[in-house]
């Protein structure tokens, strides 16, 4: 056991730390497209510096970084309350995706303008009637030559209105099992076929889309992973979304928290034994998000797979979230609900944390069942 | 960056657990409880092993290893419910090796180790430390007191009083004390306290972990409706939760018998994170042990009680959850790093 960076990850992690203190994140401006168009221009300044995407192999023109520099990299990002890349979903699972599964064509393809931010993704998998149940998806290709054409509808598709290009699972074999008959496309968004809708949230923002495809043409070159194998494919993508995202979550909720700290101390609070107790709590459960964070990443480096810690991370972030929040609530009072407020937007998006990337309770039922072996019902 | 134990640390741990399945059953935990004694020959081979001596420098006797191997031992004695004065002893033995002048550590710390003279520590309160384990037993007792204090008495100096707590498998008794009797420990109390909080969470980990294993047995097995009733989510979410709160406990656990070894300034705020996260735990497992269980859960018979039990005392020595989240805040607030 040694809970220290090694000479090489401290090497790697000053050398970050320096290029972040050279590239002073700029200030979030007001506006989703503006916000858009900040986090695209940080992206590029990432790119220029060779930190747009560390865990890629270098013949991709990632930096070979492991698991723990991926985890230090996040951290960093996080501590220095930069912005994600604009194309997040890019990097962290169309990339990966690709280069699992795409050929030799479409590696060469797609992945260096994912990295430059040249072309944003967006992932079209959810839909109205296939939430936790994926592989209920209804949304047709049905092949015309050497094209598909794909009709249906997906939701919860954040970014769509930027992006270039969309990982969507469609069925293209109505008659096979429902797991069976699935098939992963790249999807050009600029095309007539294909209309978004943003979705207004409890936020009052459109972090997200609705996604109406109708009648709209993939190329077949642009299937990935083979027609049918689909939901292996999609699996692939869906191991990877936030891997390494959960390093960098877990510092931006330990930032908060120092904050609250720091706040309810200046206004004598942490005399008040509840408070104190709300607090102490909080600061457990960061802490152990963090630990429980770095035993995954061991075990995944050990056994090649993650251990049961990589399942609980998630669970214990969304939960430690939404407790910082209404914590933050109870212990300021009012004025952090006042739209001016920071807490008073967190409190409202953090109800979606349980929600997205997977339910509370499906990954509930993924612990019980992959991990304790309990039976299926 | 490596989370992990090494291979010797992997062994003593695989061989904790083969060696108290045999000596520490159930059937023996039970039966030494309703005896009201514990099994003399499950202590000898303890000794025999050189278990109470595995923190303690090879100097005293000791097999000089660090914190982390007494914290598995601890957790596997947990997982065990095990009836012995190991626990006791190992915590006076801390507070004694980190707070004690050189002449109290060579007086004490070679029987500590061979487990021939035994010690304790109790928490003093309005002149009385009222639950103190193996009191009745110790050749020496480490009594705190609410500043931080701390002094060592031997039994003749003060009163000890056996107690009987709901986890009769252990012996407990009250220690009356003059605030002048025995002498001080001058050195570093809190880390001893620090140090014996992690091994105390270590234990309740292993309680937990117990719990669970066995909860998930029996959900597998038990039907219902034709159903194994784990496959009901209210079921089987409550056994999720259970391996949740036992993974962050034992994540922090770690953590603490870590720092104690190789960041000691990461110590104070790893051991009350520790303890608070495992006394939480393990209470809450063991109650949702019981659940799942059903009214067999609530019976002498089922032996899930010994853990709760163990669980709800454990938790309660040295300051329970709460007291560690304010030490924490505190801290926090002081801008200590938690990492």
């Amino acid at each position: 056991m040694d809970l220290t960076f090694s000479e090489s990850e401290l090497a790697f992690r000053d050398e970050f730390r320096s290029w972040l203190q050279a590239n002073e994140v700029p200030p979030a401006p007001e506006g989703e497209d503006e916000q858009y168009r900040h986090r695209r221009d940080w992206q590029r300044r990432l790119y220029d510096g060779g930190w747009a995407a560390v865990h890629w192999p270098r013949e991709y023109g990632g930096r070979d970084a492991t698991l723990v520099e991926a985890a230090i990299f996040y951290e960093e990002m996080a501590r220095a309350r930069a912005p994600f890349p604009a194309n997040v979903l890019g990097l962290l699972l169309a990339g990966p995706t690709i280069m699992t599964w795409g050929t030799e064509e479409q590696k060469s393809r797609y992945l260096l303008p994912i990295m430059s931010a040249e072309e944003i993704w967006c992932q079209g998998f959810s839909e109205p009637e296939a939430g936790s149940d994926l592989a209920a998806l209804k949304t047709r290709a049905v092949k015309d030559g050497d094209e598909w054409v794909v009709t249906g509808q997906k939701v919860w598709t954040s970014g769509a209105q930027y992006s270039k290009w969309c990982m969507l699972v469609a069925r293209t074999d109505q008659d096979a099992p429902k797991h069976k008959g699935l098939t992963y496309f790249i999807l050009d968004m600029e095309q007539p076929g294909v209309e978004v809708v943003p979705l207004r949230q409890i936020t009052g923002e459109s972090e997200f889309n609705e996604l109406f495809i109708s009648e709209a043409r993939i190329p077949d070159a642009n299937v990935l992973g083979g027609v049918g194998n689909g939901w292996k494919v999609a699996l692939t993508t869906l191991m990877n979304e936030r891997a390494g995202l959960a390093f960098g979550l877990q510092v931006a909720l330990k930032v908060r928290l120092d904050e609250l700290t720091e706040t309810a101390a200046a206004r004598g609070l942490l005399d008040d034994p509840v408070v104190a107790d709300k607090l102490g709590d909080l600061h457990v459960k960061c802490e152990i998000l963090r630990l429980t964070a770095y035993r995954g990443l061991t075990a995944t480096m050990k056994y090649g797979q993650p251990g049961p810690e990589g399942s609980l991370t998630k669970l214990m972030w969304s939960s430690t979230n939404q407790q910082l929040m209404q914590t933050a609530v109870d212990v300021l009072g009012p004025e952090a609900l006042l739209t001016d407020s920071p807490w008073s937007f967190d409190l409202l998006r953090s109800r979606g944390n349980t929600i997205e990337g997977g339910t509370t309770e499906i990954l509930k039922n993924i612990v019980a069942e992959r991990v304790l072996g309990l039976p299926r019902k | 960056m490596n989370f992990d134990f090494t291979e010797d640390q992997h062994t003593i741990k695989r061989t904790a657990r083969e060696l108290l399945a045999k000596r520490s059953s159930f059937e023996r935990v039970r039966a030494a409880a309703e005896g009201g004694a514990y099994d003399e020959t499950l202590w000898v081979e303890l000794c025999e092993l050189g278990w109470p001596g595995i923190a303690i420098s090879e100097d005293f006797g000791g097999l000089g290893l660090g914190l982390v191997e007494l914290v598995i031992l601890a957790e596997e004695l947990g997982y065990a419910v095990a009836g012995s004065p190991f626990l006791s002893n190992a915590l006076g033995g801390l507070l004694i090796d980190q707070a004690g002048s050189d002449e109290q550590r060579a007086r004490w710390l070679p029987g500590i180790a061979d487990g021939t003279v035994r010690a304790t520590v109790g928490v003093v309160k309005d002149g009385a430390a009222p639950v103190v384990p193996d009191a009745a037993s110790a050749a020496v007792i480490v009594l705190l007191d609410a500043e931080g204090g701390a002094r060592l008495v031997e039994p003749a100096a003060v009163t000890v009083e056996p107690v009987s707590s709901i986890d009769i498998g252990r012996r407990f008794a009250r220690v009356t004390a003059a605030e002048d009797a025995g002498e001080p420990l001058a050195g570093d109390v809190a880390a001893g306290t620090d140090r014996a909080e992690a091994v105390l969470a270590a234990e309740l980990v292993g309680v937990a972990q117990r719990a669970m294993e066995l909860s998930v047995a029996y959900a597998k097995d038990r039907k219902q409706f034709d159903t194994p009733i784990g496959a009901y989510q209210a079921v089987s979410h409550l056994c999720a939760q259970m391996l949740f709160d036992t993974e962050g406990a034992r994540s922090a656990t770690y953590f603490a018998a870590w720092s104690a070894d190789a960041a000691p300034e990461q110590l104070p705020v790893a051991a009350a994170m520790a303890k608070a996260a495992a006394a939480d735990a393990s209470r809450a497992v063991t109650a949702s042990a019981i659940q799942v269980h059903g009214g067999i859960g609530f019976t002498w018979e089922a032996d899930l009680h010994w853990l709760y039990k163990r669980a709800q005392v454990d938790a309660s020595l040295l300051g329970g959850a709460r007291a560690h989240r304010a030490r924490v805040a505190r801290l926090a607030a002081a801008g200590v790093p938690a990492a």
